[in-house]
């Protein structure tokens, strides 16, 4: 069989899997808009943890991991995944569980809705509804074009003769081109959240959250015994790292500062509205104790493995012109057979598809009831209406996003943490919602226009994200740029809130009495 | 116990920046140092967390208007 195609045969098998579960999820479908979009209340602690788990890993995880730790070396690990065990984990215990509890007593859908009661305030709503669409679309692109282009990678050589397959580099002529692969993910995602919701989406993520963490472990057993060479899995390990350069299995010429200050990445876990919407689904408050407990392990799970197969690819002659979004890829492709090659595609495509669900879910639920629904009033809508108000703007939120998906091409790593960075300079905002009762509507909005002006400042002083080692300088010290958006937005928000009148009593005690 | 918590927890970030594990030792011959120190600390950040579970949990958020079968469980 030609090279390429056994990984397409199975890719294929993958995503029809993938449609069926769409199809057993839309029988679960109990019809009303609560049921589709939070899975009225009733995901249990096991459930919650798949889906919170697999909604946070995304291509950014297993592809933009593996392609870094080529780059940067080791010290990736400890600047995005140990911190996030930590961090995310206590946005989980801190915002998340408040947040499900005020949600399912004042009946939210959406991060938008809970602003509007919290801040007596309409504007909050329209102010936040441009952003956190601008800040989930890029979110939506890393995984439709890393999915387009692991599928051309994989598949290189499977149509060698055909033109709209041809690409002048060799490793991908022949492939899938990017277009279809990213049609064909959109499409599968598309279907099964539009039959089957929120439900359908969290059994979704935990098939594909198994499916991730399994493959890519075996991934890395496979790897290391064809670059090894010996006869056990540790002589193996040691084999192929003792080969690895100085600097790769060190942190020696990553900056302190820069490492200190990704700190407040993972931040933005506590403002992804797609997770806020998740958290809503939980039947009870202690449904997040395992997702809180388990968060940090899955992420080595996930982690560790994709870190040490980057810092081998270093001892390896790959080609030149090799991205790092190309490494694992690359790696799979030249180190396995084109079985588990295949499998190993569907392993990364369950990562990406398993946040695309959540995040076109999400966009959908906010136009639908933060836009639609709240202008024209939801008691005007039906179950009906509302479900399908938000089935049409889900697949208007697919469309566009396929559609920007044409347009380019950037590193998965560099868009991701312009992308996070966008969030956690809204933590602040949260935080203070939560926790603080002297926030008020004025300081919120200062917090919120601060924090997107800084935001697209820096991004357009960083070549709109081209120049992946932006640091922004003060004095001596060199700082990640969420530093100076996260510590503007929440001085901004303090000092405005101080001198402007607080929400009325009766908005104070619903909230924090 | 919750401020307890708290200060395992703002231990685990400082530590989290320790500096020297800039050492090249490889432990078990393939793990390097750097690495596995981190993968201590993800373990001990499960451990905190499950002590917050036990300790520190927020039962006055409870909120149950639907008791049933739990999806999944």
């Amino acid at each position: 069989m030609r090279d390429g195609l056994t990984q397409l045969i199975i890719i294929s098998i993958y995503l029809s899997l993938l449609l069926c579960l769409g199809v057993f999820a839309s029988r679960l479908f109990r019809g009303t808009k609560k049921d589709y979009l939070l899975a009225s209340h009733s995901i249990g602690p096991f459930l919650l943890l798949m889906s919170l788990f697999g909604t946070t890993m995304t291509a950014f995880a297993l592809v933009g991991s593996s392609g870094e730790a080529f780059t940067e070396g080791i010290g990736v690990y400890g600047m995005l995944a140990s911190s996030s065990g930590i961090i995310h984990s206590l946005c989980f215990f801190l915002i998340g569980v408040k947040l499900w509890s005020l949600g399912r007593k004042y009946g939210y859908t959406t991060q938008i809705q809970y602003f509007r009661d919290r801040l007596d305030s309409d504007f909050i709503g329209i102010l936040l509804f441009p952003i956190l669409v601008g800040l989930v679309i890029p979110y939506l692109l890393i995984g439709v074009m890393a999915g387009g282009t692991v599928v051309q990678t994989m598949t290189a050589g499977a149509f060698p003769n055909l033109e709209a397959f041809s690409d002048p580099s060799p490793a991908r002529h022949g492939g899938v081109p990017p277009w279809l692969g990213s049609l064909a993910i959109c499409t599968v995602v598309l279907v099964y959240v539009f039959f089957g919701g929120m439900r359908g989406t969290a059994w979704a993520n935990a098939f594909q959250t198994l499916v991730f963490m399994v493959l890519g472990l075996v991934t890395f057993v496979v790897i290391a015994q064809t670059l090894g060479q010996q006869n056990s899995m540790l002589e193996n390990l040691k084999t192929v790292t003792s080969k690895v350069p100085f600097e790769k299995v060190t942190r020696e010429h990553m900056s302190q500062t820069k490492f200190f200050t990704y700190l407040l990445v993972p931040l933005s876990v506590g403002m992804f509205p797609h997770l806020f919407q998740h958290w809503l689904t939980a039947k009870s408050a202690n449904s997040f104790k395992v997702p809180v407990v388990c968060h940090p392990i899955f992420i080595m799970i996930v982690w560790v493995p994709c870190v040490l197969i980057g810092i081998w690819a270093t001892t390896l002659k790959l080609p030149p012109t090799i991205t790092p979004n190309a490494v694992l890829p690359f790696l799979v492709k030249s180190q396995t057979g084109p079985v588990l090659a295949g499998l190993l595609t569907a392993g990364i495509l369950a990562a990406i598809m398993s946040s695309l669900d959540s995040q076109f879910l999400c966009l959908g639920t906010i136009f639908s009831n933060d836009i639609v629904g709240h202008y024209i009033g939801h008691e005007r809508l039906s179950d009906r209406q509302s479900v399908w108000l938000a089935r049409t703007f889900i697949v208007l939120v697919v469309v566009v996003t396929y559609g920007l998906s044409l347009m380019g091409y950037k590193s998965v790593f560099a868009m991701g943490v312009w992308c996070f960075s966008g969030f956690a300079s809204l933590f602040p905002l949260i935080v203070a919602a939560l926790y603080w009762k002297r926030l008020t509507a004025w300081g919120a909005y200062a917090c919120v226009l601060t924090a997107i002006g800084c935001w697209l400042y820096l991004f357009r002083d960083s070549e709109f994200g081209a120049n992946g080692e932006y640091a922004v300088m003060l004095g001596k010290y060199e700082v990640m740029p969420v530093v100076v958006i996260f510590f503007s937005s929440l001085v901004a928000m303090v000092v405005v809130s101080l001198v402007t009148p607080t929400p009325s009593q009766e908005t104070l005690a619903r909230h924090f009495d | 116990m919750k401020n307890v918590i708290w200060a395992l927890v703002i231990i685990l970030l400082i530590i989290h920046q320790d500096n020297w594990f800039t050492n090249d030792t490889l432990i078990f011959g393939f793990m390097p140092i750097g690495l596995m120190w981190h993968v201590g600390i993800s373990l001990c950040a499960a451990f905190v967390w499950y002590l917050a579970t036990v300790f520190a949990w927020p039962h006055e958020l409870e909120y149950d208007d639907n008791p049933g079968t739990e999806e999944g469980d």
